[in-house]
C-alpha cells in the first residue's frame, strides 16, 4: 500500500507517535527485542536508534520477564518507558511482572507507587506466523484490575493513543494487530482518548461490537449487507479495559441486536464479558440473543486457508448477521 | 382427580395473568408447593397447591389473563402414572379463544424487548405469530400485531396501565368497599412500653445485631395472643355472618415503592416463637418488596396490623381490609408523662387503636381486646 502526502500507514503513525514522545519528554525511552539495530521486528522503530542513540532506543536480551521488570523499575524511578514485546504470545513470559508488579503495586503500596509504564505488543493472526505468534490474548489482560487495555484499530488511534497512554500515571497495554501495520489512513497527529468506544458506521438493524483488525472486516461486511438493505452499525470498542458500558447499552437500545466479533477465543473471552454486561444492563432492549463470532477454538493454524477459516472473516460476519435479521419483517 | 384453579387472591381480584409454570406434567407435588407464578394487580405472586398428588395435565399457557376459578392444571392422586395425552387443540387462553404457539411447551419464545413492547402496547402475546428464529416473537411481530389491532384484547387498555396504577386501583376498590359496607367503630388506648423496652434491651444485649428483636415483633405477637383471648375479632364477615378463624394470620401492612401498599399474611403468629416471627417477618418484607409473595400470603390474613410510628404518627385510625373484621393500628412510641400508683414519671407510651366491624362485634369485645393487648405488652416475657 502506498500513502499520499496526506496519508500514512499505521506503522508510520506508531513510529511518529514514539518519535514525538521521545522528542517531547526526556523521560521517555523505548526498550525491547530488536527495537534498535534491527528497527523492530515489525519495522516500527526503524530509524529511531540513529536519531535518539542507544541510551533511549535500547535493544534487550530475549528475556521478556527481565526487560518488562526493568521497565517497571524505570517507571517507578520516574521514567516514562515504552516497552515493546514482540507478540502477545511472548508477553506470557512477562505476565508475572505485568500482573504481580505493574498492575498491583499501586494497590500494594496503599496508593504510593504509580507505575507509568506503557507496554506495546503485536497481537492477532492472519500473517501465517503460526500458533506461537498469532493469538489474540488481549481479552486475558482485560481481566486484570489495575491495567488499561487499548486496541487501536485506526491509524488515528495508532498515533493518538500513545501520547495519552504515556500521560496516564498507571500501566497501559497497547495491542497492535499485526495485520494493521500496512493499513493506510489520514495523517492526523492529535492525541486520542484512552476510554470510550466509537461508532464507526451508523446503522439501525444490528450492531457489531468489535475492535482491532476485526473492525475493518466488520465495516466491509456492513458494506456488503447494505446492498441487501440490512443496516448494520459498527462500533469500535477501542479499549477493552475499562469497557465502555454506556456504548454497549446504547447500541442495544438503538438496534436491539448485538453481534460481537472478536479474534480471540470464545470460551471465557472478552466477548463473553461484553455479552454478560449486556445481559446485566440491556436485557429488556434485546430482540434476539447476543451473538458472538470468535476465533475457532484451536491453536491458530499455519496453513493459509486453515488460518483464514479459523478467524472471523467478512463472509462469516455477513452470514452471522443474516442469520440474526433475515426473519425480520 | 383434583383441579388446580386460579385462586382468588383478595376480594378485589377477578383475574390474573399466568406467567410461569414451576412444574411439569408427571411431577409429584405436595400441599404447599408452588406450582406457578401469576401476575396480579399486586405484583408477581407464587401460587400454591393444597393437595398431594401428581401433576396430570397443564391446561393453561403462560401469558394469558385467566379469570379466578379457571382450571389451570389437573392433579392426580398418588404416584405418577404414564403422562396423559395432551388435550386436543389449543390450550384455553382466557375469556377468548386463542392460538397457542407451542402447545404443551409451556413457554413462549419471546424476546425481552418484544415482551416489554407487548406489555406497553397491550398486545396479547398468545395471539402474535412469531417470525424470528424458531418462531420466536420479536419486536417487529409485536409492532405488526399492534398496528393491525389483531393481537389486542378488550382489556388492552387496562393491561397497559402501569403496575403502580393497577395496584392503586385495587387498593381503591377494596377501601371503597370497606367504607361503603363496613360500619367501623374505633377504640384507642395508651400503653406504657417501659417494661417491654427494658425486656427487649436485656434480651438484645446478648445477641448479635442480626438476631436482635425489634418492637414490631413484640407488638405483632401481642396482637395475636390478644386475639386468642378475643377470637371474635379474628376472622371474616362472610354472607352476613362472622366466620371466626382458629389460627391467627396477621396481615402486616408494608409500604412498597411508588406509593403502593400490601398487607401479606404472617402465618400462625400465635404459635410462633419471637425468633421464628422475627425471621418470618424479615423474609416477608423482603419478598413483598421484591414482588415474590405467595398466594396463601395474599388471601389468608385474618386481621391486619399497620404501624405508622416510624413516620411520627401518634394515632392511626385504620380502614378494615374486607372481609376481615378488625385492624390494629400502632403509632409512634413517645416519652410522655405517666402517672401510676400516685407517682408521676416519664414513660415510653404507645397509642394503640382498634378499628373493628360493628356488624361482627361490639365495643365490649374491642375493649377486651385492647385490654388483653396491654396486659401482654406489660408482661413481655409471656410473649
Amino acid at each position: 500500500m502506498s500513502a499520499t502526502p496526506s496519508e500514512w500507514t499505521y506503522r508510520e503513525a506508531v513510529r511518529e507517535a514514539i518519535r514525538a514522545a521521545l522528542r517531547g519528554d526526556p523521560r521517555v525511552f523505548l526498550m525491547g527485542e530488536d527495537v534498535g539495530r534491527y528497527g523492530g521486528c515489525f519495522a516500527v522503530s526503524r530509524g529511531l536508534l540513529e536519531e535518539f542513540g542507544p541510551e533511549r532506543i535500547r535493544d534487550t536480551p530475549l528475556c521478556e520477564s527481565g526487560f518488562v521488570g526493568a521497565g517497571i523499575g524505570a517507571a517507578l524511578g520516574g521514567m516514562r518507558p515504552i516497552v515493546e514485546i514482540m507478540t502477545v504470545n511472548f508477553s506470557l513470559l512477562a505476565l508475572d511482572q505485568i500482573l504481580n508488579n505493574a498492575a498491583t503495586l499501586l494497590h500494594m503500596s496503599g496508593g504510593q507507587f504509580h507505575v507509568p509504564l506503557v507496554v506495546r505488543m503485536a497481537t492477532g493472526g492472519g500473517k501465517q506466523l503460526a500458533a506461537q505468534h498469532s493469538h489474540s490474548l488481549e481479552g486475558w489482560y482485560a481481566h486484570i484490575p489495575g491495567l488499561k487495555v487499548l486496541t487501536p484499530a485506526t491509524v488515528a488511534d495508532a498515533y493518538g493513543m500513545l501520547e495519552t497512554a504515556l500521560a496516564d500515571p498507571d500501566p497501559v497495554l497497547i495491542f497492535e494487530n499485526q495485520t494493521l501495520y500496512n493499513r493506510v489512513g489520514p495523517r492526523e497527529c492529535a492525541p486520542q482518548p484512552i476510554f470510550g468506544a466509537k461508532i464507526q458506521r451508523q446503522g439501525t438493524d444490528l450492531s457489531i461490537l468489535t475492535y482491532g483488525a476485526s473492525l475493518w472486516k466488520a465495516l466491509a461486511a456492513a458494506e456488503v449487507l447494505a446492498e441487501e438493505r440490512i443496516s448494520v452499525e459498527v462500533v469500535d470498542l477501542r479499549v477493552l479495559r475499562p469497557l465502555d458500558e454506556e456504548a454497549l447499552t446504547a447500541a442495544a437500545a438503538k438496534t436491539h441486536r448485538i453481534l460481537i466479533v472478536d479474534e480471540g477465543w470464545r470460551s471465557g473471552g472478552i466477548s463473553a464479558e461484553i455479552s454478560a454486561r449486556l445481559m446485566d444492563r440491556a436485557f429488556f432492549d434485546l430482540d434476539s440473543p447476543v451473538a458472538r463470532l470468535c476465533a475457532a477454538e484451536v491453536p491458530l493454524p499455519y496453513a493459509k486457508q486453515l488460518e483464514e477459516a479459523a478467524l472471523p472473516g467478512v463472509d462469516t460476519i455477513v452470514a452471522a448477521v443474516k442469520g440474526m435479521v433475515h426473519h425480520h419483517g | 382427580m383434583g383441579e388446580f384453579r386460579m385462586p382468588s387472591l383478595g376480594a378485589d381480584m377477578e383475574a390474573a395473568i399466568l406467567r410461569t409454570w414451576r412444574v411439569n406434567p408427571g411431577q409429584k407435588v405436595h400441599c404447599g408447593d408452588i406450582l406457578a407464578e401469576v401476575e396480579t394487580d399486586k405484583g408477581l405472586i407464587e401460587i400454591e397447591v393444597f393437595e398431594d398428588g401428581t401433576v396430570d395435565r397443564i391446561l393453561a399457557a403462560p401469558g394469558n389473563k385467566l379469570p379466578v376459578g379457571t382450571v389451570l392444571a389437573t392433579i392426580a392422586a398418588g404416584e405418577p402414572g404414564p403422562a396423559g395425552p395432551l388435550p386436543a387443540g389449543p390450550l384455553p387462553a382466557g375469556p377468548t379463544p386463542a392460538v397457542s404457539p407451542a402447545p404443551g411447551e409451556g413457554r413462549f419464545r419471546v424476546s425481552p424487548l418484544a415482551r416489554k413492547r407487548a406489555a406497553e402496547a397491550g398486545v396479547d402475546l398468545s395471539r402474535v405469530t412469531g417470525t424470528g428464529p424458531g418462531g420466536t416473537i420479536q419486536v417487529a411481530d409485536v409492532e405488526r400485531a399492534a398496528a393491525q389491532g389483531a393481537g389486542t384484547v378488550p382489556s388492552a387498555k387496562e393491561e397497559a396501565l402501569s403496575m403502580a396504577l393497577r395496584h392503586r386501583r385495587a387498593i381503591a376498590a377494596a377501601m371503597a368497599r370497606s367504607n361503603r359496607e363496613i360500619p367501623h367503630y374505633y377504640l384507642q388506648t395508651r400503653i406504657d412500653m417501659s417494661r417491654a423496652f427494658a425486656w427487649l434491651k436485656e434480651i438484645n444485649a446478648q445477641r448479635p445485631m442480626e438476631e436482635r428483636l425489634l418492637s414490631a415483633v413484640l407488638l405483632t405477637k401481642a396482637v395475636a395472643l390478644a386475639l386468642k383471648q378475643v377470637p371474635e375479632l379474628n376472622g371474616f364477615w362472610l354472607e352476613e355472618r362472622l366466620v371466626q378463624k382458629q389460627a391467627v394470620h396477621v396481615g402486616f401492612a408494608i409500604a412498597l415503592r411508588e406509593g403502593a401498599l400490601i398487607a401479606p399474611a404472617l402465618h400462625d403468629v400465635d404459635s410462633k416463637s419471637l425468633d421464628q416471627l422475627r425471621a418470618a417477618l424479615s423474609d416477608l418484607i423482603a419478598r413483598a418488596r421484591a414482588g415474590r409473595l405467595r398466594s396463601s400470603e395474599l388471601s389468608d390474613a385474618t386481621v391486619t396490623v399497620t404501624n405508622l410510628g416510624d413516620l411520627g404518627v401518634e394515632t392511626l385510625f385504620g380502614v378494615i381490609y374486607p372481609p376481615q373484621v378488625a385492624l390494629v393500628g400502632f403509632g409512634k412510641i413517645r416519652e410522655q408523662p405517666w402517672s401510676e400508683n400516685g407517682m408521676l414519671g416519664v414513660r415510653p407510651v404507645l397509642v394503640a387503636t382498634l378499628a373493628a366491624d360493628h356488624r361482627a362485634t361490639d365495643g365490649l369485645r374491642g375493649a377486651q381486646f385492647l385490654g388483653a393487648l396491654e396486659r401482654y405488652l406489660n408482661a413481655p416475657e409471656t410473649l
